[in-house]
Parts: C-alpha cells; sequence; structure tokens
C-alpha cells in the first residue's frame, strides 16, 4: 500500500462520505416530512402516534386547489356521478366543489415576483459590477461600501417608512412594487458577487476584442457575458431564493392581486380544523421552481470550466 | 494575404507613467514598411507598455504614434487597424480553435463574409499546423498549440502592423525554436510590418530586421542586429546581446592597453590567446558545438569561447590578449577606444 500526500486515503474519503452524507439525511428529514404529509388524508396526517406508512392519497393536493362546501347526504345522493377523481375526493367527505382556489394566483405571483426580481438584481447588478471592475470611478470604494451597507441592517428594519412610502406612491399590493423592494434588497449582493467574478476574467480579454474591432459593449457582451455565465448563474440562485422565500415584507405589503405563495400556504385553513395535507400540498409545489431553477443551473455553479485557457 | 496592408509606424517623444512608475520616457523609434523590428528589454523595461500605447489601450502622456503618417492619438484601437498577441490571456475559452481564430474576422468591422472567414482560417490553421485541432475548445490545447492559435488570430488580419507580445516566451525551447523560424518565414511571405516584444536575445538575433533595446522605459540604441552587436553604445547594450556574455573589465587591467576608459568590454572573439599575459583555467564546460572557457585573470573571472581543438585542461595557463575591445567611461557609455 503506498501513500500519497495530496491524495486522501480511501478510508478518509470513506468516513468523510459516510458524514457528509448521514448530515444532508438528517436536514432533509423535514422535507420528506412535508411530502409525505402532502400525500396523506387529513385524519392520517394528525394520527398519534405519526404514520410512516399509509395509503397514499391527492385529497390535500385537491383541498389545495379547490373550494368545498359540505352538501346533505340527500343532496349528495341526487347528483350526478363524479367527472373525476377530484371531485370523487371530495364527496367521500360529504362535501361538493365549489370553485378554485386562489392558490394558483398566488403561485404565479410568486413566479412573477421572483423572476422578475431575480432577473432585474442580475441585470443592473452586472452592468455595475463590471463598471466598478473596469472603469476608473470616482470613490468607488466608497459607493462599494455604501452598497454594502444597504445590507447592513434587517430590510424589516425599515418596513414601516416602506410601508407609508408604498402606500403614497401607489405600489402597495403591485408586482411592480415587489419587484423592486427584492431587488433593492438583492442588487448589493448582486454587486458584490458579481464584481468578484467579474475581476477574475483578465481585461486582456476584452482588449484583444477591442484591437480586433470590436466596440467596448460588444466585447462586454461577446466576452465578459460568456466567461461570467458561472458568477452570473450562481448570484441568479441566490437572489431568486431570497425573493421566493421572502415572508415579512409579502405579510406586510401584499394581500390580494400581488400576494406572494409564503403568505397565502398558512391562511389554507380547511373546513373544521387545520388541513395540514393541503398545507404541505402547497409547500411541496413551492420547493419545485427554485429545485428546477437550481438544478438547470448547477453546470455553472461547477467552477472552473471557463478558468484553465490561460498560459501558465 | 495576396496584397498586403504595410504601414510605417513611428513614435515622437512618447511617455508614460504609471504613477510615480514610469514605464516609458520620450521614446522615438520609425518602423520601416515591412520590417521585422524586436523591442529587447529585461522584464519592467516598458515593453508591453510600448505596444499599448501603439495600439491605443493606453494614452499616453505626452508624445504621438503615426501610423502611415496619421497622427492616431485621438483614434480608438479599432479604427488603428493594428493587431496584437499578447504575452498572456489568448484565448477565449468559451470558444473553439475555429472560433477563436475566426473572431477577429468576424468583427464589425471587418465583417467578413461566411467562405472568406472559412477560406483565411483554414490557411492560416494550415501555416501554423493546427488544422487538425480547430474543432477543439481553446482549453483543450497545449502550451504550444495555444501560442499558435493566438498567433494565428493575428495573422487572419492584414492590419497595418502586427504587435507581438512576447509570443514565445512560454514554451519550451525546441518549439520556440521552431515557431522563430516560422515567424520570420511568415514575416518574409506576407512582407508585413511588424514590431515584436522580447527579452531573448536569441529571438532579437536570428528574427529581427532592427534591434531597439530598452532600458528602463528608454529606447537605447535602435539598430540592425549586428551593429547593435558589433557597435553597442553602452554596457547595457553590449551586456544584452551575445552568449557567453561580454566580459566587462577594469579598462587598466592589462598592460597592452592605453587606459583612457573606465572598464572595456571583451567578448570571446575579442581574446586572442598565445600572447599577452597569463591566465588560470578554472572550468572548461563542454556545450557541444562551442567549449566555454573560464579563466582566472588577475583575480577577474573571464569567460571566453576556446579555440578549435580544446588545448586547454582545468588548472593551466593561457596567455591571452585583448584584440579591439569595445571601450567605455565610468558611466558605462561607450568612448572611443584604441589598444596599443
Ligand atoms: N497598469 C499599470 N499600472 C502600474 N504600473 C504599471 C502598469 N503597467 C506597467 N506598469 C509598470 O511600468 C513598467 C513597465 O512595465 P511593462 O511595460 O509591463 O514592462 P515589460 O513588458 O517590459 O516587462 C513596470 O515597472 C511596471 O511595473
Ligand atoms: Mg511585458
Amino acid at each position: 500500500m503506498s501513500f500519497s500526500v495530496t491524495e486522501t486515503s480511501s478510508r478518509v474519503k470513506w468516513i468523510s462520505g459516510t458524514l457528509v452524507i448521514t448530515y444532508a439525511l438528517i436536514t432533509m428529514i423535514p422535507l420528506v416530512w412535508i411530502m409525505m404529509t402532502s400525500f396523506k388524508t387529513p385524519p392520517d396526517s394528525i394520527s398519534y402516534p405519526p404514520k410512516v406508512f399509509y395509503e397514499p392519497s391527492l385529497e390535500g393536493y385537491v383541498n389545495l386547489f379547490t373550494t368545498r362546501t359540505r352538501v346533505s347526504p340527500e343532496t349528495l345522493a341526487s347528483l350526478p356521478p363524479p367527472e373525476n377523481f377530484a371531485e370523487e375526493i371530495v364527496r367521500n367527505r360529504d362535501m361538493v366543489i365549489a370553485g378554485p382556489s386562489k392558490f394558483s394566483g398566488r403561485f404565479l405571483n410568486s413566479v412573477i415576483i421572483g423572476f422578475g426580481s431575480t432577473f432585474l438584481s442580475v441585470f443592473l447588478g452586472t452592468l455595475a459590477a463590471y463598471a466598478f471592475s473596469r472603469f476608473k470611478i470616482p470613490l468607488a470604494d466608497d459607493l462599494l461600501f455604501f452598497i454594502l451597507s444597504t445590507r447592513m441592517m434587517p430590510p424589516i428594519a425599515v418596513a414601516i417608512p416602506i410601508f407609508l412610502m408604498y402606500r403614497k406612491l401607489g405600489l402597495s399590493d403591485t408586482h411592480l412594487g415587489m419587484i423592486l423592494l427584492y431587488t433593492a434588497v438583492n442588487i448589493s449582493l448582486a454587486v458584490w458577487l458579481l464584481k468578484g467574478f467579474i475581476d477574475e476574467i483578465p481585461r486582456e480579454y476584452e482588449e484583444a476584442a477591442l484591437i480586433d474591432g470590436y466596440t467596448r459593449f460588444q466585447a462586454f457582451y461577446k466576452v465578459v457575458l460568456p466567461q461570467a455565465a458561472t458568477g452570473i448563474a450562481s448570484t441568479a440562485i441566490f437572489c431568486l431564493i431570497f425573493a421566493w422565500n421572502e415572508y415579512a415584507f409579502a405579510v406586510l405589503l401584499t394581500s390580494g392581486t400581488a400576494q406572494t405563495a409564503p403568505p397565502f400556504i398558512p391562511t389554507i385553513i380547511g373546513v373544521g380544523g387545520l388541513d395540514w395535507p393541503a398545507i404541505a400540498a402547497g409547500a411541496t409545489l413551492f420547493l419545485l421552481p427554485v429545485m428546477i431553477f437550481t438544478v438547470m443551473l448547477r453546470k455553472h455553479l461547477l467552477r472552473g470550466i471557463t478558468f484553465g485557457a490561460v498560459r501558465k | 494575404m495576396e496584397h498586403c496592408n504595410v504601414a510605417e509606424v513611428e513614435l515622437k517623444n512618447l511617455s508614460k507613467s504609471f504613477g510615480d512608475q514610469v514605464a516609458v520616457i520620450d521614446m522615438n523609434m520609425t518602423i520601416d514598411n515591412g520590417s521585422f523590428v524586436v523591442l529587447l528589454g529585461p522584464t519592467g523595461a516598458g515593453k508591453t507598455t510600448t505596444l499599448r500605447l501603439i495600439s491605443g489601450l493606453e494614452k499616453a502622456d505626452a508624445g504621438n504614434v503615426l501610423i502611415d503618417g496619421r497622427n492616431v492619438d485621438i483614434e480608438t484601437p479599432a479604427q488603428r487597424d493594428v493587431a496584437m498577441v499578447f504575452q498572456q490571456y489568448s484565448l477565449y475559452p468559451h470558444l473553439s480553435v475555429k472560433d477563436n481564430l475566426a473572431f477577429p474576422l468576424r468583427s464589425p468591422i471587418l465583417k467578413t463574409s461566411k467562405s472568406e472567414i472559412e477560406r483565411k482560417v483554414t490557411e492560416v490553421a494550415e501555416k501554423l499546423q493546427i488544422s487538425h485541432k480547430l474543432n477543439n475548445r481553446a482549453t483543450e490545447l497545449s502550451g504550444g498549440e495555444m501560442q499558435r492559435v493566438s498567433i494565428g488570430r493575428a495573422l487572419v488580419r492584414d492590419p497595418a502592423i502586427y504587435l507581438m507580445d512576447e509570443p514565445l516566451s512560454s514554451l519550451d525551447a525546441r518549439l520556440r525554436a521552431d515557431l522563430r523560424i516560422e515567424l520570420k518565414r511568415i514575416h518574409s511571405e506576407l512582407g508585413s510590418t511588424l514590431l515584436y516584444v522580447t527579452h531573448d536575445q536569441i529571438e532579437a538575433m536570428t528574427m529581427a530586421t532592427h534591434v531597439g533595446v530598452l532600458q528602463d522605459g528608454k529606447l537605447v540604441q535602435f539598430g540592425s542586429p549586428r551593429e547593435i552587436y558589433e557597435d553597442p553604445n553602452s554596457v547595457y547594450v553590449a551586456s544584452r546581446l551575445g552568449l557567453p556574455r561580454i566580459n566587462i573589465l577594469p579598462a587598466d587591467l592589462f598592460e597592452s592597453m592605453a587606459s583612457n576608459s573606465g572598464t572595456i568590454g571583451l567578448r570571446p572573439e575579442h581574446i586572442a590567446y598565445g600572447k599577452g599575459e597569463p591566465a588560470t583555467v578554472k572550468r572548461v564546460e563542454q556545450l557541444g558545438d562551442q567549449t566555454r572557457l573560464h579563466l582566472d585573470f588577475k583575480g577577474h573571472a573571464i569567460t571566453a569561447l576556446s579555440p578549435d581543438g580544446n588545448p586547454f585542461a582545468v588548472g593551466s595557463t593561457v596567455k591571452i590578449q585583448p584584440e579591439n575591445p569595445l571601450c567605455f567611461d565610468d558611466q558605462g557609455n561607450r568612448v572611443a577606444g584604441s589598444i596599443a
């Protein structure tokens, strides 16, 4: 058996691998529990001791997307047979579907506001970071510090001024208002992260393009952007996660047209008692977009793809 | 590359500092049509800065750059019509070799047609022997191949002048030798104007039609390689060229010298054997094509070339006498000197 200084031995690898996987499993328990609950029936979800094995049901999802009313057994018997599985599930509880719930609208709001503010933060952040990285800007260090300082207290500390300001400006409960708010919170992170990435791209790349007849903007677009893709992707994920999960401002500033999913999900109360499967179903669906987005961009998250064509 | 766009480039009193750091001072130089000018100087001498001033990536503090008689001070790098090979970071890692080569041709200024791009890229790839790598990503090349591609990126264009910043410095000796010959051949084929920057005296001697020697941002001598070698105007310039290096010795070391100068510069060919004063052979270095002698002469080390047949053994005594050495004053400037 040979030993190498730079290569970890297989035993160390095995132990660290086991530790990481164990930790990952522990942190995933709440997540798995929520997903499991979303497929339980309401009685199963509150049974004691908690059920780990149960017969899966879509009742939570049906309840999430519908509003229902209780009807008398006679009326129920007089109805035509159920048209689909949702109707069937609901009738088993002596109820009929009264109409769609607000969930899909709130979910769509989350998508618009989350992705909108992410796009805006990354777009503005990239331009600002490029300028800070490449041009001589008077007081650049002070400006960068100022940008960072906007995150030195919790954003919610300024909730009341923002609330009053938004009411005056008519931005309360609007998509635009929430997009601007989340962009304002995210922009400092975006500028700082992206500046780090752009600083690492050698200027010679752009200079070569300038000499070859490209304009500054074309050099930025054709040379800097593709090489900053890694940084842009990870910045976008951070921004999206914040905007997607934000709760406090959403509660304060939205109530109807622009309400996002986080303040909405806890308000799903079933007829008689909390409808845990429906809440869990909302949480599960709410997880998906960020997960998909992250998986889509994961290639860019592995750094080092674009760094290495450098002559050493 | 049928017709050729060649131009004369002129630097007039060009100066550039970065804060307190002087990079280029008061540089005057004329680069003739079709010449291959090599700027020679150690790291920090201002070579890169000179190229950046010509290409327009830096703004001069004072002085002008003239390309084809046209003052280009207010022109952008694109308008100046120059091509540059950078010392580092030459290829775009996100593009294939082919796209890297085509990149300059696709610029809004050149707007080359598809078929023309295809033709030029193929031609240059063949010239540089990288045709088989055209579809590789730039990151999948060896150092030598990367360097060929970055030279190729300049060659696909037909600029007024090619600027090359130590393009061979990162390569191993064999590749360097190959590419030296290649570059020289390409230059004579194209007949273009080329300004090449290096700290390697062999590159300067073998490729240049003119050599400029830089010292701390100053152009201290400009001339043909022979002129610079045979007639250097200072100790500094004399030490830049020649292997083994020129021996700088006190002028009064040899009895035969009329000591009107501070030091003398003794190249190996300035040493005659068999007459004069005795020196001790300290070490004999066999390099294959030549044999170097390390001599001790009155406490001074002298490096010389052994005459054919290497008649000297370590420890033996040999008589040497300077013949037509270069004479310098106390400041290291060349003075007329003679030998008795
Ligand atoms: N962007 C810069 N900022 C500050 N100093 C610089 C800059 N570029 C070059 N210099 C300085 O100018 C001098 C000449 O540099 P350079 O032209 O790169 O030399 P060379 O290419 O011959 O090694 C060096 O002392 C260097 O430190
Ligand atoms: Mg340099």
